[in-house]
């Protein structure tokens, strides 16, 4: 499939659109929950969630009998909600840390999970049609126009309380014992965070599946907070992030042949942390090794220039040059040692002599005097 | 110095215990309007938990507390809150101005959003902090004493009449200390009281005027003056006090205290023969 029938079925063709909506408001609305979730500190409650939901969805299906996904996923929100109450309230009532207690819990729920899909699949005979295991990996072309617009329904309202709620959240994230003091009540905050982060990742179940929801809730924020110091440009981007690789993914495991939707959204999602961690601005680690460079680029800089203006005093000449192989035994390891040289002459500060020496010229002496004589000046003390 | 009749704050029986320990025992504490005070007392003896308590972050096992002679809960407009600053994740993306201006949220109340008001006040308090510049800066690249700052003007914005502040000398330059210490003059000017957690024995009768001396007991309260004596001190850090200069009768004790410091005084005939 080329490039330009795949865009033509993407606003035309009925399951491509649908599939591609519906992964775009998924990423949408976990980019936004898990932007949260990331600057709480709680990225595993994710996946815990993801995974506590599960026994949720058998168990709907084993009292309804029905496939409806919205019976569905209501048993996942349920359950995923017990999981999330059973995590704080083992936290809060033995010495169990969070970390452990969100691990027991994920595992304990999952396995309970499993546990009831098999017993499903051996004794239910409509349980094959039923294709509960498709939120196991999840499988973007199960979603129907319905769901999306369920889907669009529950995101926006999901997006109308963030958005009212805005200054709340935001203090309830950086200071809660501040928010506290100043009478906002932060277990209800938590608690509707909370929900809505359910909420978010109930949705994307269908699509993504328990065992990689987590990740459509930590890779957006995380490629969003390298790119801005922003609250509010964070959300928006972690949410555009989302969508990008819903589609994205979407559309790739639709035009490929037995690609499973949820693993090839999620790669996606990772696709975009890869790339915001090596080449976003100031975080980035590209940034950073190009900032580290050119600080020892200047630090080399002030060094040689240091050697220089020490053997013109020890000479009481300004300009008296040294063999390079003097300069090299000064440096005493220091690499570049030509470089620098030839750097500081570009700066009119060194000068060339044959056959192979070096020195100050008068501009580079007068430099040498100011940055080395000042101990306050800056430079002085990177010798 | 003058203190008006009702108590700005009023604890009655307080006692809170994080499982079964108590971290607080039995304290009963007045702090007339218009002072600045300190709480003193060694590592764990209760300070922060004290101000938690006060404030209806941490709940009590038992005690009463009144702001103005009602429950907090009635007199939240009136009260300012410096927690500690490492309490918060300063990578947080937002930018100081922005952290100021959260010091409005409770006056605003649900819904509203900051707006013009709320930037003009946050400006006049990071102008009284010396921050004024730094608005703009994201609160990453700050260093420790001008988080500190940060804190201070998010609580000037609240306008409150009594105000708490959780260890604000807690590692901060010889700069934000003058500023601190100026801004803690002004309040007391402008007559709000003031509640200081503080570390450094030797400042507080320089910067206080009152003062409760605690280990998860109330050992004393009251003007420095009278309380901050050497007895008191030894009573609530329990002998490791290591004091500097010989205290005369009419001189304010000058003392030092350290934690880690092993001598023990108490086993000493007379305190100046340990002075270091």
């Amino acid at each position: 499939m080329n490039l330009a029938q795949l865009l033509y079925d993407l606003f035309f063709d009925y399951t491509l659109r649908t599939v591609a909506l519906g992964s775009a408001l998924l990423g949408i609305i976990s980019g936004t929950l898990g932007a949260y979730a990331v600057l709480r500190k709680q990225s595993l409650l994710g996946d815990a969630i993801s995974h506590a939901a599960l026994p949720g969805i058998a168990v709907a299906f084993l009292l309804t009998g029905s496939k409806a996904p919205l019976a569905l996923l209501i048993g996942a929100a349920i359950a995923g909600w017990l999981g999330t109450l059973l995590v704080n309230s083992v936290v809060r009532n033995t010495h169990i840390k969070d970390d452990s207690a969100l691990g027991i819990v994920l595992a304990v729920f999952f396995g309970f999970g499993l546990v009831l899909l098999t017993y499903i699949q051996k004794h239910i005979p409509t349980a094959t049609q039923a294709g509960l295991n498709k939120f196991l990996f999840g499988q973007a072309a199960a979603l129907l126009e319905r769901d999306v617009i369920t889907m669009a329904i529950i995101g926006g309202i999901v997006l109308v309380l963030v958005g009212m709620f805005w200054k709340e959240l935001k203090l309830l994230t950086f200071d809660r014992e501040f928010a506290a003091s100043q009478g906002f009540p932060t277990r209800a905050l938590d608690i509707l965070l909370t929900t809505l982060l359910v909420v978010a990742i109930v949705i994307g179940l269908q699509t993504v599946g328990v065992v990689l929801m987590s990740a459509m809730v930590v890779a957006p924020a995380a490629a969003a907070r390298q790119w801005t110091d922003r609250l509010g440009r964070m959300i928006f981007l972690s949410a555009t992030f989302g969508a990008l690789a819903g589609v994205f993914g979407a559309l790739l495991s639709s035009s490929v042949k037995n690609l499973p939707t949820g693993p090839t959204i999620v790669l996606c999602a990772s696709t975009l942390v890869l790339i915001s961690m090596l080449f976003a601005p100031n975080r980035g680690l590209l940034w950073g090794w190009f900032r580290r460079r050119q600080n020892r680029h200047k630090l080399h800089l002030d060094a040689q220039l240091h050697d220089l203006y020490t053997l013109a005093l020890q000479h009481n000449d300004p300009e008296h040059a040294h063999s390079i192989v003097v300069l090299r035994a000064m440096a005493a390891g220091r690499g570049g040692v030509r470089h620098s040289l030839e750097e500081l002459a570009k700066l009119g500060l060194a000068r060339h002599h044959e056959p192979d020496s070096w020195s100050l010229t008068p501009k580079g002496y007068q430099v040498a005097q100011q940055r080395f004589n000042d101990p306050l000046s800056e430079g002085a003390v990177t010798i | 110095m003058s203190h008006s009749q009702i108590a700005a704050i009023e604890v009655t029986d307080l006692t809170v215990a994080y499982r079964e320990k108590p971290v607080l025992w039995d304290i009963d504490l007045q702090v007339p309007s218009g002072v600045l005070m300190a709480i003193v007392g060694p590592n764990g003896a209760g300070k922060t938990t004290l101000m938690k308590a006060i404030l209806g972050l941490v709940p009590p096992a038992a005690g009463q507390i009144l702001i103005n002679n009602r429950p907090y809960a009635e007199q939240r407009k009136l009260v300012g809150y410096v927690p500690q600053r490492g309490s918060v994740d300063w990578d947080f993306p937002t930018n100081v101005l922005d952290v100021v201006m959260m010091g409005r949220y409770g006056a605003l109340g649900w819904l509203r959003r900051p707006g013009k008001r709320e930037r003009d006040l946050a400006f006049e308090a990071l102008e009284k902090v010396g921050m004024r510049d730094f608005a703009d800066r994201q609160i990453s690249q700050l260093s420790g004493g001008q988080q500190q700052r940060v804190f201070l003007a998010r609580a000037l914005v609240q306008d409150a009449q009594i105000y708490f502040m959780d260890e604000p000398f807690q590692g901060v330059d010889a700069t934000t200390e003058r500023a601190i210490v100026a801004l803690l003059q002004e309040l007391r000017a402008a007559g709000k009281t003031v509640v200081v957690v503080h570390h450094d024995l030797q400042t507080v009768p320089e910067y206080f005027d009152w003062v409760t001396l605690l280990n998860v007991r109330r050992i004393a309260s009251g003007p420095v003056e009278e309380v901050f004596t050497e007895a008191n001190l030894r009573l609530a850090y329990g002998g490791r006090v290591a004091f500097l200069n010989p205290p005369t009768e009419h001189s304010k004790p000058i003392v030092g205290a350290e934690p880690s410091h092993t001598a023990n005084i108490s086993t000493s005939t007379r305190p100046s023969e340990v002075a270091s």
